[in-house]
């Protein structure tokens, strides 16, 4: 997975740059599923690897197929994002291990959602339960944040049609 | 040797996350910047779902026989902030759609250049009707 998104650095071709990404959305995927997320395994797979490389292979029709090769100075960037990477690395040492089921992130709410849902809300899957009922006000908010963005995506394109076509009009 | 086997997911994640940040610094490009964004999001993802999994546990579907879960917590944050992350994806695509409409290109340092050059050209108009 690493490996894919390198290439997706190095890649000048737009074209395959999308086309990686959605391999890298399906390996995230497979990885998620290793880690017992399934249902966020297939969230991503169809939404990460199917929708956004659809998404993405419209903007490029739209666009252009080509990455302009730079010739600036990649030095800084790559100074920054190494410093960062080592900061981050450092605070990573005193995580608690892997798989650690006396993680302080498997204590609060979660040992009740293993535990109630079955009989307080009645799907057998728990992440049901909570994404529809312990955490709805949650999902709702998604669904506006989902409504914000089509309005957004509608706006934009809308507009950037209707100038075009009166030009053609001016010009008959 | 154990402490590597348990920290291991979180160099992973590191990694992949400065990939994601390199990329949107270090590109001009407007659909790579957009490509980093995502690599960025799944390395948080990635990070909340392995700190999520417990040894030995299962999915978190309740079933007979079964007394280790994973925690579902983490799975339904990223559920939501999945769908989100494409959200905002195509509201940054549909942008560099409306910009190339508007510059002809989706190269940050084109298009800066042409910003300057429509600036420096209103300006010398505004100077010409002070006169």
């Amino acid at each position: 997975m690493a490996i894919t998104a390198f290439g997706l650095v190095y890649l000048s071709s737009l074209f395959a740059v999308a086309m990686l990404s959605g391999i890298f959305s399906l390996s995230a995927a497979s990885l998620y599923l290793v880690m017992d997320a399934v249902d966020v395994a297939f969230t991503e797979a169809a939404v990460g690897a199917g929708i956004s490389t659809v998404l993405m292979l419209g903007t490029l029709a739209l666009t252009t197929r080509r990455e302009k090769t730079s010739k600036d100075n990649k030095a800084l960037p790559l100074v920054i994002v190494s410093a960062t990477g080592a900061l981050l690395i450092y605070a990573t040492l005193d995580m608690p291990p892997y798989g650690d089921p006396a993680a302080p992130i498997n204590h609060h709410v979660a040992v009740r959602y293993i535990e109630k849902s079955g009989i307080e809300v009645g799907p057998p899957n728990i992440v049901t339960s909570v994404l529809a009922s312990y955490r709805g006000y949650d999902t709702l908010g998604e669904v506006t944040v989902i409504f914000t963005a089509a309005i957004g995506v509608m706006a934009l394109m809308g507009r950037s049609r209707k100038p075009r076509r009166k030009q053609k009009k001016d010009r008959a | 040797m154990q402490y590597i086997h348990d920290h291991f997911n979180y160099w992973i994640v590191i990694v992949l996350m400065m990939t994601g940040f390199y990329m949107v610094i270090a590109h001009k490009n407007m659909i790579k910047k957009i490509v980093g964004l995502n690599i960025f999001q799944v390395s948080v993802f990635v990070f909340y779902i392995s700190m999520g999994k417990i040894e030995g546990g299962t999915a978190p579907i309740l079933a007979d026989g079964i007394d280790v879960y994973s925690n579902p917590l983490p799975h339904v944050l990223i559920l939501t902030a999945i769908v989100v992350g494409v959200a905002t994806t195509a509201l940054g695509l549909a942008l560099t759609v409306r910009i190339n409409d508007s510059f002809g290109s989706i190269e940050e340092d084109v298009i800066e250049a042409a910003e300057n050059a429509e600036d420096d050209k209103t300006s010398a108009l505004r100077a010409g009707n002070r006169k």
